[in-house]
């Protein structure tokens, strides 16, 4: 298996070029999903903190929903199910398209808003409401206030965990291969059938997902670091 | 809507145990006998890994640190496929997709709860340790009677969120074939074709039963912990101390 060991036919010609097709969807994916689950998580964490008893029961629930499912069942409930809810007419429609990059975007962003709108919510809770009303007593009005004062501290307080949220969101696209995503993990499944060379496609991804996710973790702890010397100053 | 009561109605039993009497084991059984075990078996492989982080000992201490950011770092998906290339290699025969599973989560999970236990430990005020040492304790003494009962009693919630974790990772079995809960809803889901939302609803909600009760029970367990710690540090307690110090004093 060792003796063997030969990198050269999975780093060249068409199976690299189908493993960076792969790395390169998983990016997308990535990029799109973390778009959309950081817009949302905006709009529920301001949803929630406007008091209402209501919304607020309803973005609870959303958040335990999202975070007590597998993300996977997220993945096939949504693939799978949610277009037999659809008309006919679009239902046929998008049987033309592949749909699964679309869905795998939808379900990962709205499970990890989940997560990202919980981050957020701590971090704004453990800014003192002496800094809301020091803002608002110096005359800065709601927007104003939270622009300036508020989130800026929150975002501080939420990074260490929205950073590891991230990885997670990261680590969570390979699942779109159970939809059949042609992502990173799924086109090392490919190479690998391809061409047995298991052990060698196996490596390549393996240190391709590492050095991503150690990179975001890095960056992570940078940022975390600069707002420490920030803070202390 | 009326549909999912039926499909629930006519195949409980497979989403339940699997063809377990006439078959193998499946179903949610499968699934909690799964992460259960995978549970256990990796509780005190991450207790040594934690102790390896926190040691003195270079040799010992970036082997783990190198096993615990691998494994965070890379999706299970590849750690599956990595054990179900390699532990055949290794032990020289095929292992079921059970023994596979099993094997993947003790060793992701490994990693995740031994940064929890780690947490735990350093919470712990270090005059806990010196303390011990001081009465004349060896380290594993000191481990083993002062720290780690401490340090686990204040991770248990964070211990009960990672048992969840394991449930949903679970799911990812269905990707080897192993008869678990989700692997069942597809096999319910191939028999009727026409109503899949129904089938992958039911799915979603048993997990989400299952896993937000234990959340539930994560965040009382953890309400309870921090009750009982104020409760040490309230007044009474301070008050009582200097008595019973000079009491056991008086007895040596």
């Amino acid at each position: 298996m060792i003796k063997d060991f030969d990198l050269g036919p999975i780093l060249t010609g068409e199976y690299a070029t189908l493993m960076l097709q792969g790395a390169e969807l998983t990016l997308k994916l990535m990029l799109f999903a973390w778009l959309l689950a950081m817009s949302l998580a905006f709009l529920l964490v301001v949803v929630r903190l406007t008091g209402n008893k209501f919304a607020e029961r309803l973005v609870a629930g959303y958040v335990a929903y999202h975070r007590n499912v597998p993300t996977l069942v997220q993945l096939m409930l949504w693939y799978f199910g949610v277009p037999t809810l659809l008309p006919e007419s679009v239902q046929l429609w998008l049987a033309n398209y592949s749909t699964e990059f679309i869905f795998a975007v939808i379900a990962l962003g709205l499970c990890q808003a989940a997560y990202f709108c919980e981050d957020l919510r701590a971090g704004l809770r453990a800014i003192p409401d002496g800094q809301t009303e020091a803002a608002r007593a110096l005359g800065l009005g709601y927007v104003r206030s939270m622009r300036y004062v508020i989130l800026p501290q929150g975002i501080r307080n939420s990074l260490p965990s929205l950073i590891n949220h991230t990885v997670l969101l990261f680590k969570n696209t390979s699942l779109a291969m159970a939809i059949g995503v042609v992502e990173l993990t799924y086109a090392t499944r490919e190479v690998e059938n391809y061409t047995f060379r298991t052990f060698e496609s196996y490596s390549v991804a393996t240190v391709g997902y590492l050095v991503f996710s150690l990179l975001l973790m890095g960056i992570g702890a940078l940022i975390a670091r600069r707002f420490e010397l920030a803070r202390a100053r | 809507m009326l549909d999912v009561f039926s499909i629930l109605h006519s195949n409980w039993e497979l989403l339940l145990i699997g063809q377990y009497p006439n078959g193998p084991m499946g179903g949610l059984v499968n699934t909690l006998i799964l992460s259960a075990l995978a549970l256990v078996i990796a509780f005190p492989l991450s207790i040594l890994l934690a102790m390896a982080r926190i040691s003195p000992f270079r040799a010992l201490r970036y082997p783990a640190f190198v096993w615990v950011y691998v494994l965070r770092g890379i999706p299970l998906l590849l750690v599956i496929f990595w054990t179900y290339f390699l532990v055949p290699v290794l032990i020289g025969h095929n292992i079921s997709a059970f023994a596979t599973m099993l094997c993947t989560l003790v060793i992701y999970q490994s990693a995740y709860l031994s940064e929890i236990v780690r947490g735990g430990i350093q919470a712990l005020p270090h005059g806990q340790y010196e303390a011990a040492r001081a009465l004349g304790m060896g380290y594993w003494r000191a481990m083993g009677w002062v720290i780690l009962p401490q340090a686990l009693y204040n991770a248990l919630p964070s211990m009960i969120s990672q048992f969840v974790s394991i449930i949903k990772e679970t799911t990812l079995g269905y990707i080897i074939n192993m008869q678990e809960l989700t692997f069942s809803a597809n096999q319910v889901n191939n028999q009727l074709l026409t109503k899949p939302f129904q089938v992958y609803f039911i799915l979603a909600v048993t997990y989400f039963c299952i896993c937000y009760s234990l959340t539930r029970l994560a965040g009382a367990v953890e309400k309870r912990i921090e009750r009982k710690r104020k409760g040490e540090h309230g007044g009474s307690a301070v008050a009582k101390a200097p008595v019973e110090l000079a009491s056991t004093d008086l007895s040596r």
